[in-house]
């Protein structure tokens, strides 16, 4: 096969490709619903800042902040970067420096907490 | 290519897998310039991922350093003498409704509608534009109401957290900008969808960080 022939033949691979991906890509509709459930769920964070809400939650209301949290973050790394439907590669690396991270510096404030 | 989308797992069981990095790989190939790297994947992409990954250190760092140091300031205004949570509430969801235009320039660039992807980058760099107006105002209120930068512990770690991440969304700012202009000079066709891609996962990754923000800096008592 020619040089020419084997570029034309990735061209015509390109585009189907291309075509396949605009079938595959979550739909903007899929993108609207996650934007207007991080909106609700910010929403409900910033509720707790009621002293109503506040004083209703009591105990809770820090751990619900952080579980509020945890959905936003996530939803819009799976879907608005793609780390749903992406290479497995990305998953690992953005989480490993994720996780890094976490361990380091919570290891760091127990340190702080203990010597202080 | 299909070689390529197999050899590297973005397979055929998961719908819509491996979007840009089959976007980048068409580019290459359309212009002859099919590469394949040891790993199979866009080498820019990749990096872009092992920056943001990398980026999660500093932001720990800078989160660890002010939940140490709020409440061991002196003198001075505290947290909850200066936070105006409605506002802040505001500007975080400006912040946070940014994430959907840009990946909805992405979906129209990929769609090849190059008219609405302009008016969503725009979109994108107006409400970051927005956001960063919104925390130089709030800094500023800060600033009459007696917290400089140097007044006590909880000002100092305050001031370079959100200080750093503004700065992150003044970059992102530039580059959605540098997009909108190569986009009117047609050097962004929609064979360029991953250079879009990555610039949006960068803007998506500060919008994560000021979900963490808003949460653990302002909200949480």
């Amino acid at each position: 096969m020619s040089v020419t022939t084997e570029q034309e033949s990735h061209a015509e691979e390109a585009a189907a490709e291309v075509e396949r991906l605009e079938h595959e890509h979550p739909r903007d509709f899929l993108y609207v619903q996650i934007a207007v459930i991080l909106a609700v769920l910010t929403a409900a964070e910033v509720a707790t800042y009621n002293q109503d809400v506040s004083d209703a939650l009591g105990d809770f209301q820090i751990p619900s902040l952080l579980l509020l949290m945890c959905i936003k973050f996530a939803l819009v790394i799976m879907f608005f970067m793609h780390l749903r439907f992406d290479h497995r590669l990305f998953s690992w690396i953005f989480v490993g420096g994720l996780v890094l991270a976490v361990g380091v510096y919570i290891a760091t404030l127990l340190t702080f907490q203990y010597w202080t | 290519m299909a070689d390529a989308t197999t050899e590297t797992g973005a397979g055929e069981d998961q719908p819509g897998m491996g979007v840009a990095h089959a976007v980048g790989e068409a580019v290459h190939a359309e212009v002859g310039g099919e590469h394949h790297t040891s790993t199979g994947l866009s080498n820019e992409k990749l990096g872009m991922w092992v920056f943001l990954g990398s980026d999660c250190l500093l932001f720990g760092g800078l989160i660890s350093t002010y939940l140490l140091y709020r409440h061991r300031s002196i003198g001075g205004p505290g947290p909850t003498d200066v936070f105006d949570i409605p506002f802040t509430s505001v500007s975080s969801f400006v912040l946070l409704m940014s994430s959907l235009t840009m990946v909805l320039a992405l979906s129209a660039l990929l769609r090849g509608d190059i008219r609405r992807n302009r008016i969503w980058l725009l979109t994108t760099a107006l409400l970051g534009a927005t956001f960063i107006a919104g925390q130089v105002f709030e800094f500023t209120a800060f600033k009459r109401e007696g917290l400089g930068y140097t007044t006590n512990l909880f000002s100092s770690s305050f001031y370079t957290l959100t200080g750093f991440h503004g700065v992150h969304v003044t970059l992102g700012i530039l580059m959605l900008l540098s997009l909108f202009v190569m986009s009117l000079r047609g050097n962004l066709p929609r064979e360029r969808a991953e250079t879009v891609e990555i610039i949006g996962l960068y803007w998506h990754f500060v919008d994560i960080v000021w979900i963490i923000i808003f949460t653990v800096v302002y909200l949480i008592p």
